[in-house]
């Protein structure tokens, strides 16, 4: 494909003696998800751009189990994270970095009573702390004048009080930010969560991804910013179901900026 | 003879309060059909969160009208029952106004309560137009009694109000009069700045005996209507004002999005995954533990909190209003999972009061009678109800504990969501693919 990234893995790491300053979870939709795959890479360009000493854990990582545990299944759930948790203490990782919030919020708040404690990161935090350290320079010219609108992934904001990362860091891309009318605290959800992206809709009047995407279009945006694989998804669908895919596209944050 | 008023106010008194500790008992009893959850810890986050949310109400107005009117009809409810206080002193002792030697500042918080008590009046009046005549969803889907209870409690303030301020035109006429009992040595006894022009005209043509009347029939209707509002209460979604206090005391101060982990799974997935355990032993003796059920299918199953929340649950529906599923026609409503757990609650203590203290199954529970499956798996867990509620309810982890139900004790999960859990056991992703493909995405 088009450029090369470096992508560490934590056992050649580990083979070599070198402790890297933080692990990337690619998390299960960042590995085989066709559109979460290129917000992996686009984040990853981020990562070697800024020159971070990071490795992934490759076939060593496995789902986080939040899907299961949210669909119910505490004991799949529980078995995956002690699964991880062995795996990730071997390699006595500190810091923890991720572009799922859904693994985000699990391994930050579910995994530490089960014996892994870890400072864990979303992308947009890290990127934040990359940008304001002077680590990483964005220029700011692709997307300078553009009409950006961010859509709040649910546990990202709600769920852990995120809500500045990542317009913090979208302000670097000089574009202009307009906030849907349900934003931070009352935004809505896209309609992945809780086990949803992987079954039909209850019935209804209408698909919760569809109401997420006539939020966003109220703004008129030639972009719809998400922070989260599954948000995307839901986005771009509603997006085509809308028949707006020509005109709006839908990106990460990373992809945003990795662009800029 | 004198002293029967007297008499009858002390005795009704008393009897009011005698019935409302009993019901108190029972919403206490009830309450501790909870399983039991600690939330004894960080006592200053809970305390200034008491201050901040409940005493504060800052919730309340992030919808600022219903907020703000809101906010007045509290202020001015607090406020107006520090006179309850001289009114039942004059009761017991059949004294007049006996606040009164507190001179200037007594006309001042009199003068104060009428303002507030018409203010209240007005809001009141708001709020009815707003439920009855807006169309405003949260309300229009209310039905039977909930719709009913709602307005009975505007029905109450109004009738309150209109009866205090009767109350202090007619006692103000009389000290005019130089009505004995009424009149004061020196000068006028409170200052009525709403009765005077709103009441007081329609009663200057009155003699003193029809005034007295008025005056004490007045007096007792108003006392007797706040007793009644006191046992009123137990039976309606009034409750909050006074659980939302313990109810935002116990709140949970994790991030929303932690959910708890299940410490019984925690001990048998330690057991399965470690090496030198007997997977044939057979269970220890002198257990007398009964194995965990996991999950929750009725009330008991659930934690204590969550059943506070049951009966602080004011019905606003502001949870409702914001939940994804519900704004997209599914049947998930949060106000209702709460509805339901209160209902059930009081049919379960109704059981147990009826058996002696024995609770005798009636081949009903919470899952399937009152909340079916759609609702539960329609939810995004997505949080919008528990960031919103004013009082910190979580109709989002009684949810989850049914759901946890219906897949660990019933494999009752939706088709796609087994599949799904089965890719997460065979292949460590909840798609089909292949654990050793995980780094694919490097190269492509």
């Amino acid at each position: 494909m088009s450029e090369e990234i470096k992508v560490p893995v934590m056992a050649d790491c580990f083979a070599q003696g070198k402790q890297p300053e933080i692990l990337f979870w690619v998390g299960s939709a960042g590995s085989f998800d066709d559109r979460a795959k290129k917000i992996s890479r686009a984040f990853v360009k981020i990562l070697n751009k800024a020159n971070v000493d990071f490795a992934v854990l490759g076939t060593e990582e496995s789902c986080t189990g939040d899907i299961a545990k949210r669909a119910g299944n505490e004991f799949l759930f529980q078995m995956q994270a002690v699964t991880n948790i062995e795996v990730l203490n071997a390699y006595e990782v500190k810091r923890i970095v991720t572009c799922d919030p859904h693994s985000f919020n699990c391994i930050k708040n579910e995994y530490p009573s089960l014996g892994g404690k870890y400072e864990v990161l979303h992308h947009t935090q890290f990127i934040d702390e990359l940008i304001k350290g002077g680590r990483l320079k964005v220029e700011g010219n692709t997307y300078k004048g553009k009409r950006i609108t961010f859509h709040d992934p649910c546990y990202l904001g709600r769920s852990n009080s995120e809500y500045d990362a990542p317009r913090n860091v979208l302000s670097n891309t000089n574009a202009d930010i307009i906030e849907m009318k349900r934003n931070k605290q009352t935004a809505l959800c896209c309609g992945a969560g809780g086990a949803q992206m992987f079954k039909e809709p209850e019935k209804g009047d209408m698909d919760i991804n569809v109401l997420r995407t006539e939020d966003a279009l109220e703004t008129k945006p030639n972009i719809i910013a998400t922070g989260c694989p599954y948000c995307n998804t839901m986005l771009t669908d509603g997006v085509k179901n809308k028949e707006k895919e020509a005109e709006i596209e839908v990106l990460d944050i990373a992809e945003l900026i990795a662009n800029s | 003879m004198k002293y029967i008023p007297n008499i009858l106010f002390l005795l009704l008194f008393i009897g009011a309060i005698v019935f409302f500790a009993t019901n108190v008992k029972k919403l206490i009893r009830n309450i501790n059909l909870g399983l039991d959850v600690d939330r004894t810890d960080q006592k200053k986050v809970r305390i200034s969160n008491v201050i901040r949310i409940a005493l504060g109400q800052s919730k309340m107005v992030t919808r600022p009208i219903a907020g703000f009117l809101h906010i007045i009809v509290y202020v001015g409810f607090i406020l107006i029952n520090l006179e309850l206080l001289e009114i039942i002193i004059d009761g017991v002792f059949g004294t007049h106004r006996v606040f009164f030697p507190l001179g200037g500042l007594y006309n001042y918080l009199i003068g104060s309560f009428e303002v507030l008590a018409f203010l209240v009046l007005v809001t009141v009046i708001i709020f009815w137009i707003r439920r009855n005549a807006l169309n405003i969803k949260r309300f229009a889907t209310l039905k039977g009694w909930s719709k009913k209870d709602g307005n009975n409690i505007l029905y109450f303030e109004i009738v309150l109000m209109l009866l205090f301020l009767t109350m202090n035109a007619a006692d103000y006429q009389l000290q005019v009069l130089g009505a004995e009992h009424y009149a004061k040595a020196d000068g006028v006894a409170g200052a009525f700045p709403i009765s005077s022009w709103l009441i007081h005209p329609l009663l200057e043509n009155l003699s003193q005996g029809t005034l007295i009347i008025l005056e004490r029939t007045v007096w007792w209707l108003h006392i007797v209507g706040i007793l009644t509002f006191l046992n009123y209460l137990y039976y309606s979604k009034h409750l909050h004002i006074l659980l939302a206090f313990p109810n935002v005391y116990f709140a949970n101060l994790n991030p929303n999005g932690q959910l708890d982990n299940l410490e019984a799974v925690t001990k048998e997935v330690q057991l399965m995954m470690d090496p030198d355990a007997d997977p044939y032993a057979a269970p220890e003796e002198n257990t007398e533990e009964e194995p965990a059920k996991f999950g929750a299918s009725d009330v008991t199953d659930l934690n204590w909190v969550q059943l506070l929340n049951a009966y602080t649950c004011t019905e606003c529906g502001r949870c409702t209003s914001s939940c994804p599923a519900n704004l997209t026609g599914k049947q998930l409503s949060p106000r209702k999972i709460m509805m339901d757990t209160r209902d059930r609650l009081e049919e379960v203590g109704k059981n147990i009061d009826a058996n002696n203290g024995e609770f005798v199954d009636d081949g009903k529970q919470l899952l399937g009678d009152y909340i079916t499956k759609e609702e539960l798996w329609a939810c995004t867990t997505c949080n919008a109800c528990v960031e919103v509620c004013p009082v910190e309810i979580s109709p989002l982890s009684i949810i989850m504990d049914m759901r946890r139900y219906l897949v660990m004790e019933e494999s009752a999960a939706p088709t796609e969501l087994n599949n799904m859990m089965s890719n997460i056991e065979n292949n460590g992703a909840p798609w089909p693919y292949n654990q050793m493909d995980r780094l694919n995405w490097v190269n492509e």
